[in-house]
């Protein structure tokens, strides 16, 4: 066990210097590496941000029955008691005109332009569930809700969620895809460089081998070097994202004051990091991996 | 503790190195093998030490077989020789001192234990002053000396040497032949394959001879 930790120390130190040693190869190697990982992971998880908002507004399918704008108290009450005898209604609730038009002036900062307004231009509202959240149910209880008296129109409120839930979900396994190319990239470029590497130090390699050194043993300092060269490249991903989501969230601002909202790119949780640094490294270590053991093969001792 | 039994070495391309030659070294034994050039000496040594397998024949040392070894017990074999290399073959990025030293972390010693003892067997071969010079800064002398403070430095039980003194003048020879004498006296098997006759002469030992890959009476 200590052997075993001295050893790894011994190759690790081995790594790092070497890894120093030539920092103008070793930076455009990191360089090519979080370019790479930089593209698809934050890609990857801005479209999944944003499919967690999506479907945090998709859970619960609701309808919203409009009445039109004369209905009387009596037209609700009709509706209300529709409602409430139908077996199939989860939860519903009334939204009088005058407070969907408060709640409209507060949300939206459209405040000035409703103010201009001579009378309220919302209906009064129903907004329901059904109690098994089947698409037949809702579609069942918005023909019904049609043919009320005084209801203007009958809109189920999931489906726009659920057009973007799958529009994000095509752009997220996109962004998959082009994930597991740029990794496939990532083990390739520590495959040739430690190939390379082995060229340059085969005569060391076979001395090592005719004094009696184990694969173990020769094999582990590169892949050190792979993992440390993907940690690298991983950390400078992040960086990237990072500063491009620093960018982006400037431009986007200002985008979103426009609209009166309040829109940002997520910069990437420690979880996420962690992840990401983790993958670099396995890549890393994987092509070093590959590389040596197709390499080590051919160089025996003489 | 290394016995050869009918052993026959062909190369790629069909060249017959050895055939049919058997002989046994006993244990704490100092034997001179020699032979001209091409003879086969450096043959027997790679032999012994499982850096080539015989084409026929058995090579023992101490009763394994080194041909039916499993690739991953080979290094196990060569880490109880040292081996003092015709060129030497000194890593030319590393000083003397590292380059005495890599034996001993490959056999896994600790880090102040190694460096004592990389010391000791500088110390031994005379080059102690030099343990940060780079192998291409010394002489020819100095090179193959620090090759045998490699050999020897953690304790092999066989030392194996293949033409030590060559390209030595006879001074540096002698001294040469005295540390192998010397490490001879504190028990180790030393096995020399050399042409050199000085080596002979002043050794006096027990000698197999080789004639174009024959054991000569």
């Amino acid at each position: 066990m200590k052997t075993w930790l001295r050893d790894n120390g011994r190759a690790l130190r081995d790594a790092v210097g070497r890894l120093l040693a030539s920092p103008l190869a070793s930076g455009l190697n990191v360089l090519v590496i979080a370019v790479a990982l930089s593209l698809p992971a934050g890609l990857y998880l801005s479209l999944t941000r944003l499919q967690s908002f999506t479907r945090q507004l998709s859970t619960d399918p609701q309808i919203s029955i409009f009445l039109a704008l004369d209905a009387t108290a009596g037209d609700a009450g009709y509706v209300e008691r529709q409602l409430r005898t139908d077996p199939g209604v989860g939860t519903w609730r009334f939204i009088p005109r005058a407070q969907a038009l408060a709640d409209l002036k507060r949300s939206a900062g459209l405040a000035d332009v409703l103010d201009d307004l001579q009378q309220n231009p919302l209906p009064d509202a129903f907004v329901a569930t059904v109690r098994d959240n089947r698409p037949e149910t809702l579609e069942r209880l918005r023909d019904e809700a049609a043919r009320w008296p005084k209801v203007a129109h009958v809109q189920l409120d999931s489906e726009w969620a659920r057009r973007l839930d799958a529009a994000v979900r095509l752009g997220r396994t996109g962004a998959a895809i082009l994930g597991g190319l740029l990794s496939a990239a990532l083990v390739a470029v520590t495959f040739n460089t430690i190939r390379l590497q082995i060229l340059t130090r085969r005569e060391e390699i076979e001395v090592a081998k005719l004094i009696g050194a184990t694969n173990a043993f020769i094999r582990r300092p590169f892949l050190f070097f792979g993992a440390l060269q993907g940690l690298a490249g991983g950390l400078a991903a992040w960086l990237i994202v990072e500063g491009a989501a620093f960018l982006l969230n400037r431009d986007l601002g200002i985008l979103a004051s426009l609209y009166s909202t309040d829109l940002r790119l997520p910069g990437l949780r420690p979880a996420d990091v962690a992840e990401l640094l983790g993958f670099s490294a396995v890549l890393g270590w994987l092509g070093a991996w590959l590389s040596v053991t197709r390499h080590l093969a051919e160089i025996e001792g003489r | 503790m290394i016995s050869f039994g009918q052993v026959h070495k062909r190369y790629p391309g069909g060249y017959d190195a050895l055939q049919d030659v058997s002989f046994a070294i006993e244990a704490g034994e100092l034997v001179l093998i020699t032979g001209h050039s091409g003879a086969g000496k450096s043959t027997v040594l790679k032999l012994m030490a499982g850096i080539e397998s015989p084409s026929s024949g058995t090579v023992l040392v101490s009763g394994q077989n080194v041909a039916k070894l499993k690739p991953a017990a080979v290094p196990f074999l060569r880490r109880r020789f040292g081996i003092v290399f015709q060129d030497h073959k000194l890593l030319r990025d590393r000083n003397a001192f590292q380059n005495v030293l890599l034996p001993l972390q490959i056999a896994g010693f600790d880090g102040r234990d190694a460096a004592r003892r990389a010391r000791a067997a500088l110390d031994k071969v005379g080059l102690l002053a030099k343990e940060k010079a780079m192998p291409v800064t010394l002489s020819g002398g100095e090179q193959q000396r620090l090759c045998i403070a490699r050999a020897v430095v953690h304790r092999p039980a066989v030392l194996l040497a293949d033409e030590p003194t060559g390209n030595l003048d006879e001074a540096y020879g002698r001294d040469i032949v005295h540390l192998f004498r010397a490490l001879h006296q504190v028990g180790a098997t030393v096995v020399i394959a050399t042409h050199d006759r000085m080596v002979v002469q002043s050794l006096n030992v027990r000698t197999i001879s080789l004639s174009r890959g024959r054991l000569e009476a």
